[in-house]
């Protein structure tokens, strides 16, 4: 076994420990570093894979969230049943959505993303179709039920949602391995050589956005289900601008610093929060972090490693 | 029609100071392909700036009213430059070649670092800026009765883009800032020196979104340390909508922006305010994919 496994085995090691060892509020982070984490590892496929700037995640997010509400408040459907209904819808949105603008080049994209979010935020607010509840968005939302086991306490939601990062994270990065990473790859790195290659581009951009706008909406579910109430304020710009942040400052493209990223952008003023004197200027402090990490590491803490092709040394020689 | 014009006068004066502020990100953009998302942030200091120095310098008294304006206008223009100088040396300069989002996340802790500065230092308040600084009398153009205020704030900005149009076309300075913006490279070897330039554009396009930021003050008459994210956000929009890294660009992106809010919030809804702007946008984009005024780059084979 290398290195890297044994570092996977202790992370999980360590991770199994947490609801044993840590009280309910600390416990309680974690969780919420799970979201973020499940969050980003799905924006990571569409900014870190794709290469699209998406500034606007929350709105998928929000999707997602909304759609197990309802479902849940509205017709009575269990909130893990709701969990797949998240993600297609908040696919389909994100397919509706992209596919006007998916040829947009970078800050235009990044901008026409922003305003989507804003966009959805603001609908929310209105009561849209009257199904959102406006600005007190919707509560009563039911715990889980899982196998006929309730899902109320913090312990309990961290394997919930851990669980589910930890399936996420053995889908995308085989994801990462198939035909469709590798197209990702090559389309970030030199979109014009890519399409003249013959990888439908568009498609696989459209694909990537989709599947990136689905993860975030059963994310928004996993949070429907854990805060059994949700308002338009959970969904702001600046919820799509802490996930943006996380893939990069993590290392975009790496899942494990992806990860990474959430511990810190979500732990870390968390951990300010414990000290009385810093409470007020915890988030100067973190401002201040994010510069100089971005100047000292400036591919993020974990940069992606380039691809080893074993395969081919063998045919060589 | 009384209405229609009140609108459209108070869409074009905040429109002036979206352009304003709009000018300080396209300018970043056009020399380093950079959205400084610290923009905002640098705007809202130059309002609580100008709350300080007014209410500590006492210039009305001093001087009259229109030249105590434009003494604080040139003070507070001078130390936001210098702060936007300061954040380019510190947080920019380093990550030039580096890849692109890195320098945007840079911005944004630049962004949540500056916003900060403001709330520890003034408190998280909202700070209400002295009455009577101009005379509150309307003036009347043709049977128009427009406040004076909104006649100061939208004639002070369009002085101050034609002064920096005047002085991108026809100066030496603005040919290299020009230059810079077309090819760095190129620029560097016609004997340009690049990070002097980089470094004047983030004197100018700062101390232009401290004005805007006094301008917001006088105007609204109270200011909030978050304010720099929802201007900072507005004016970026209208930077894009007229075509990023175009200056003329800016100026027009910020009038049609905020004329746009202000007809959509009287007339269809003021609760759609945002999402309005925001949706012009987008079928502004769909249909010209690099902005009003933005010229169509064929990708690179």
């Amino acid at each position: 076994m290398n290195r890297r496994m044994w570092g996977i085995i202790a992370f999980v090691a360590a991770m199994a420990a947490v609801p044993f060892c840590l009280n309910p509020y600390q416990v309680d982070v974690f969780n919420n570093i799970g979201l973020y984490a499940l969050l980003a590892l799905s924006l990571n496929i569409i900014l870190g894979d794709a290469g699209m700037y998406n500034m606007g995640h929350a709105a998928f997010y929000a999707v997602g969230a909304y759609t197990a509400a309802f479902l849940n408040t509205q017709l009575g459907i269990g909130i893990l049943w709701t969990l797949p209904i998240s993600g297609i819808l908040a696919g389909l949105v994100g397919l509706v959505l992209a596919r006007p603008v998916i040829h947009l080049r970078g800050d235009y994209l990044l901008i026409v993303t922003v305003g989507v979010g804003e966009i959805v935020r603001i609908a929310l607010i209105n009561n849209v179709f009257g199904v959102t509840g406006g600005p007190n968005g919707i509560f009563g939302i039911a715990r889980p039920v899982f196998f006929g086991f309730k899902i109320a306490k913090p312990h309990e939601f961290f394997f919930l949602i851990w669980g589910f990062v930890a399936l996420t994270v053995l889908l995308f990065s085989s994801l990462k391995n198939s035909r469709f990473g590798r197209a990702l790859d090559y389309l970030r790195e030199d979109h014009v050589a890519a399409e003249g290659s013959g990888i439908d581009t568009a498609r696989y951009q459209l694909l990537a956005f989709m599947l990136g706008a689905a993860w975030a909406g059963m994310a928004g579910c996993l949070y429907a289900s854990k805060m059994s109430i949700i308002s338009p304020e959970s969904f702001n710009f600046w919820e799509s601008v802490v996930i943006f942040i996380i893939v990069i400052l993590g290392g975009s493209g790496n899942i494990a610093g992806v990860i990474l990223g959430a511990f810190l952008i979500v732990g870390l003023p968390e951990l300010f929060r414990e000290f009385k004197a810093f409470s007020q200027a915890r988030m100067w402090f973190f401002g201040l972090a994010m510069m100089i990490m971005m100047v000292f590491r400036t591919e993020g803490i974990l940069p992606p490693r380039p691809r080893v092709f074993k395969d081919i040394d063998r045919n060589v020689s | 029609m009384e209405e229609f014009f009140q609108q459209l006068t108070n869409g074009l004066a905040v429109g002036g100071i979206y352009a304003l502020i709009a000018l300080g990100y396209t300018m970043v953009y056009g020399v380093l392909k950079l959205i400084n998302f610290a923009h905002g942030d640098l705007f809202a200091l130059g309002a609580y700036l100008g709350l300080t120095l007014l209410t500590s310098l006492g210039l009305n008294s001093r001087v009259g009213p229109l030249a105590g304006l434009a003494l604080l206008v040139v003070f507070v223009t001078g130390l936001v430059a210098l702060a936007g100088a300061l954040l380019e040396r510190a947080a920019y300069r380093p990550l030039r070649q580096s890849p692109r989002l890195s320098a945007v996340v840079s911005a944004l802790g630049a962004s949540i670092f500056i916003q900060n500065t403001i709330m520890l230092i003034y408190g998280s308040k909202i700070h209400v800026y002295p009455k009577g600084i101009l005379p509150a009398v309307a003036v009347n153009i043709f049977g128009l009765q427009v406040p004076l205020v909104r006649i100061l704030v939208f004639v002070v900005s369009l002085l101050l883009m034609a002064a920096l149009f005047a002085f991108i076309q026809k100066t030496r300075l603005g040919t290299a800032i020009r230059a810079v913006a077309i090819d760095q490279d190129a620029a560097r070897l016609m004997g340009i020196n690049v990070d002097q330039v980089i470094m004047i554009v983030f004197l100018i396009g700062p101390g232009l979104g401290g004005v805007a930021g006094l301008l917001v003050g006088l105007y609204y008459g109270q200011v909030n340390f978050t304010m720099g994210w929802i201007y900072g956000l507005k004016a970026f929009t209208a930077a894009i909508l007229g075509g990023i890294g175009n200056i003329p660009g800016a100026m027009l992106g910020g009038l049609i922006l905020g004329v746009i809010e202000a007809l959509g919030a009287a007339y269809v809804s003021v609760a759609w305010k945002d999402a309005i702007a925001f949706l012009v946008l987008i079928v502004i984009l769909i249909a010209r994919p690099k902005g009003l005024l933005g010229e169509r780059v064929a990708d690179k084979i």
